[in-house]
């Protein structure tokens, strides 16, 4: 392969990626902002005008920013113990811990609703202590989802660091706590910051928790788009907001993307996860209290609430949610056949989030030399986490707007839906295998050089094997991203063929015992599958690494 | 611009066709005049019908029939209104009378009477929609609570904001909800301009409101599954059919607080099967449809003589006297509504 052959190569690499953001998130998103900024004759800023002069707007602004820091910085506190207790020990049970943590992830924001407020009402469980409707239960559910976001990504690279390192230090004399606060953390410092950067994206971008759990108290930058596009069609006013939502989100990447390049180094990464120890309560006692503590209350008792619920009905203890999922007791609702719909759109979601991902990872991980090209390389990785920040709803009208012509009327197709659900999913997938190829020790790579490996040969032989151990996750989370996406799904749903999510929205908002019992046993089944795709996920590793 | 960018994505789309496989879908045809084989039917997220009568719907007609929802009953006119260049499909359900003049003078429409609406009660037409079902958006009382605590139920608006029902009443907002919306219009045709000061009351009175209808029945509703501490809840006058305790139902709507909610359906103006359209529509009225609308939708049929369920004659009485709105005042005034409601209560 010519130098020139390459290069073409590695531009084809970003391109492909870059065209499908394109044409499936900037293009919709972009044009209906636009709309917003031309009143039919003339451009006008009159939007800016009105949202920015109301105090809701500000109210808006200051709670987005206050909850989004609220939750990252709790879910660092809390994921970190969680990352060492479940990544770096090894005790039994460990692997049922790491899947069950998954599970939050994709429980459809109704479900989760009902599963709080039954916890927090005044006659809950947790009734005394006052929470209903607070900005405290806002934050907790947001926690609840994202924790093991930081857990997960932290955790993988935690497991594969070099336990020689932190060994030589403690030889040296240094207490475990300085080890961790010297060695370890700037070691992990690149995973924590991808992490803390993904959970604020997604906390500052919730809609449905902040408005189940806000009970119309709250709102958020996200929350005042919907109302203002959905409920007032005031695209100007959407569209000022939007472009705010932008920023903030920009900024946030960028700090991110700064503080990361300036802590990542390279490590030398173990070929697999040889580290785990087994469990000495002396030095991984606090870390596990922490982790099962988080587990059993944040984690588990909302959903042992919702899995409790769903054996009842009429108040009697009974089996009659799931065996009425299976027979179909209910006309023009078949859960079995949402949940094979779902199967398949998580699949065709994952088939196109990962390879578009494994693409924007190589690229966005290279090493030029020149500053200039390092800076167009952190442009580019932000650039594929913006969806992360940009509301469903500007996405969702963007689709009606912009999709609506042949070859590409793809309003009323099933393809947009495993296609939006992979815009969602891209991010998490790039984030999930940036951080292992960046820490490959370069000197790996300069020693193959000079045997005379072509760069392909480096590529083949060095970075994806390394790349592949990350995959497991990126699987993971793709498939998990899309079973439980309900925000842009909502837009392009066919009323017909709908996702689990989907379904158990509709299930909600139907009255009656058999509609509201079967909701509960489709969100607890929904929940299953989440932990089975993470526990599967855990064990996709190429074969020459498989440790078993 | 445009062009290069379609023909890529057009290639994308091809690639993610055959990334889907199994979940093959189809292509829309280039128009025709009046009829195609393909018809697309925009509804609401709500809409539900026994996929059987669809099928034979599809077999009887010869068209390749796609089900979309865009979103809520709410947002449908919005959507249509923003698609107006290309619209979404050729016939739309679920428009419903808080929208429809919007949807007509916006231009969505396309002029369309059905032969079998002359069975229709002349009182739910609207400008060219068909009426398809009805229904009542009322406050709904848990009856076993109040026999319990010896209060009486409630009847009125007034009562609401009487204090020996204080925080007792959960409601869902009119900002995200359409049952939400539908009692806003109720205070507003009850109260005129006094409307706000009047939710001001019942705001002072312990008003709870939360973002939608299940939340408001499930989570703080002491009734039905909900094992909430608030004894009344805005919700449907067919509710109380839906908690049957052997032959008395633990609910009760009540019905002097009632807006009456009309679900319609046109032809979308610019639709590439009109024809197919029209016979969706004939279709919507056919008494296989009409009479199984109670039981999958919770809604009144809009053809007076359709066969009701035994339970609803007894259970989900409708209002004699709705709460109502003149549509143009509606239309006129829904987006100012519900921005005073928000900045006051919400």
């Amino acid at each position: 392969m010519t130098r020139l052959a390459w290069r073409a190569a590695w531009v084809a690499a970003a391109a492909i990626p870059a065209a499908f953001l394109a044409v499936f998130f900037a293009w919709p998103a972009g044009a209906l902002i636009l709309r917003g900024f031309h009143d039919g004759d003339a451009w006008t800023l009159a939007g800016f005008e009105a949202v920015f002069s109301s105090a809701r707007t500000w109210r808006a602004l200051g709670f987005t920013l206050a909850s989004a820091t609220a939750t990252t910085l709790l879910c660092l506190v809390l994921g970190l113990p969680g990352a060492h207790a479940l990544y770096r020990c090894s005790f039994p049970g460990r692997g049922f811990l790491r899947a069950a943590v998954a599970v939050p992830f994709v429980l459809p924001t109704v479900a989760v609703g009902v599963a709080f407020g039954a916890l927090l009402r005044p006659d809950g469980l947790l009734g005394f202590l006052g929470l209903d409707g607070s900005a405290v239960s806002i934050v907790a559910a947001m926690v609840f989802f994202n924790y093991s976001v930081v857990v997960r990504t932290v955790g993988t690279m935690w497991a594969r660091l070099d336990p020689r390192l932190a060994q030589a230090g403690t030889t040296l004399g240094a207490a475990p706590l300085r080890v961790f606060a010297t060695v370890t953390l700037p070691a992990l410092a690149p995973a924590v910051l991808s992490a803390a950067s993904l959970v604020f994206l997604f906390s500052s971008s919730s809609y449905g928790i902040v408005m189940v759990l806000g009970q119309t108290r709250f709102h958020t930058i996200e929350t005042e788009i919907w109302y203002l596009t959905t409920a007032l069609l005031d695209l100007r006013g959407a569209a000022a907001l939007s472009v705010t939502q932008l920023v903030i989100v920009a900024a946030a990447l960028w700090l991110s993307g700064r503080a990361q390049s300036s802590l990542t180094r390279a490590l030398r990464l173990q070929p697999d996860v040889a580290s785990s120890r087994p469990l000495r309560w002396r030095r991984d006692g606090a870390a596990l209290v922490t982790t099962l503590a988080v587990a059993v209350l944040l984690l588990g008792l909302p959903l042992i609430g919702l899995a409790w619920r769903s054996l009842h009905r009429d108040g009697v203890l009974t089996l009659a949610n799931y065996t009425g999922l299976a027979s179909s007791e209910l006309p023009g609702i078949s859960v079995l056949d949402a949940l094979g719909t779902s199967l398949t759109t998580a699949l065709a979601a994952t088939a196109i989030a990962v390879p578009l991902g494994v693409l924007v990872a190589l690229v966005a991980s290279r090493r030029p030399r020149v500053r200039s090209g390092r800076r167009a390389l952190a442009v580019l990785e932000g650039a594929y986490l913006l969806p992360l920040g940009v509301s469903a709803v500007t996405v969702g009208f963007g689709y009606l707007i912009t999709l609506n012509r042949p070859p590409l009327d793809l309003r009323s197709s099933l393809v947009l839906i495993p296609i939006a659900q992979a815009v969602v999913a891209l991010p998490l997938v790039v984030r999930s295998l940036l951080p292992t190829l960046r820490a490959i020790d370069p000197r790996q790579l300069e020693a193959a050089a000079v045997l005379g490996s072509t760069p392909f040969d480096v590529l083949r032989r060095v970075e994806l094997p390394h790349l592949a151990r990350g995959l497991g996750l990126a699987v993971g989370f793709a498939f998990a991203t899309s079973l439980g996406e309900f925000g842009a799904t909502s837009f392009l749903a066919r009323p017909d063929r709908p996702t689990l999510p989907v379904l158990v929205f509709r299930l909600f908002g139907r009255p009656g015992a058999e509609s509201y019992g079967q909701a509960l046993a489709a969100s607890v089944m929904l929940a299953g599958l989440a932990g089975i795709t993470m526990a599967l996920a855990e064990r996709l590793r190429p074969r020459e690494v498989a440790t078993w | 611009m445009k062009s290069p960018i379609r023909l890529l994505a057009a290639g994308l789309a091809v690639t993610a066709l055959a990334a889907c496989g199994s979940t093959g879908t189809q292509a829309t045809t280039s128009p025709t005049p009046t009829e195609t084989d393909t018809l697309t039917v925009v509804t609401h997220d709500s809409f539900v019908l026994p996929q059987e009568l669809l099928d034979q719907f599809a077999e009887e007609t010869g068209y390749t029939v796609t089900y979309v929802a865009p979103g809520d009953a709410g947002t449908l006119v919005n959507q249509l209104i923003l698609t107006k260049d290309s619209p979404l499909g050729d016939v739309v359900f679920g428009i419903d009378n808080a929208m429809a003049s919007r949807a007509s003078r916006e231009g969505v429409l396309a002029d369309y009477t059905s032969a079998a609406a002359a069975g229709i009660d002349a009182q739910l037409a609207a400008d060219q929609l068909t009426p398809v079902d009805y229904g009542d958006v009322c406050i709904n009382a848990d009856s076993a609570w109040f026999d319990k605590h010896d209060l009486e139920v409630p009847a009125t608006l007034d009562d609401l904001a009487r204090p020996e029902y204080k925080d007792l009443l959960v409601v869902s907002s009119p900002a995200t909800s359409s049952p939400g919306l539908s009692f806003l219009l109720a205070t507003v045709g009850a109260k005129g301009d006094g409307w706000l000061d009047y939710w001001q009351s019942l705001k002072d009175n312990g008003l709870k409101v939360v973002a939608g209808w299940t939340d408001a029945y499930y989570t703080d509703f002491s009734g039905a599954d909900g094992k909430g501490d608030r004894p009344l809840v805005l919700s449907y006058s067919t509710s109380p059919a839906f908690t049957l305790d052997g032959d008395t139902s633990t609910t009760e709507a009540l019905l002097d607080t009632c807006f009456r909610q009309v679900e319609y359906a046109g032809v979308i103006a610019g639709a590439q099967n009109p024809v197919g359209a029209g016979k969706f529509i004939d279709f919507l009225l056919s008494d296989e449809v009409q009479s199984v609308i109670p039981e999958n939708m919770y809604m009144y049929p809009a053809v007076t003589d359709t066969e009701l369920p035994a339970d609803w004659q007894k259970f989900a009485p409708l209002a004699e006297t709705p709460i109502e709105v003149a549509p143009a005042d509606i239309d006129a005034n829904r987006e100012a509504w519900i921005s005073q409601w928000s900045e006051a209560i919400g």
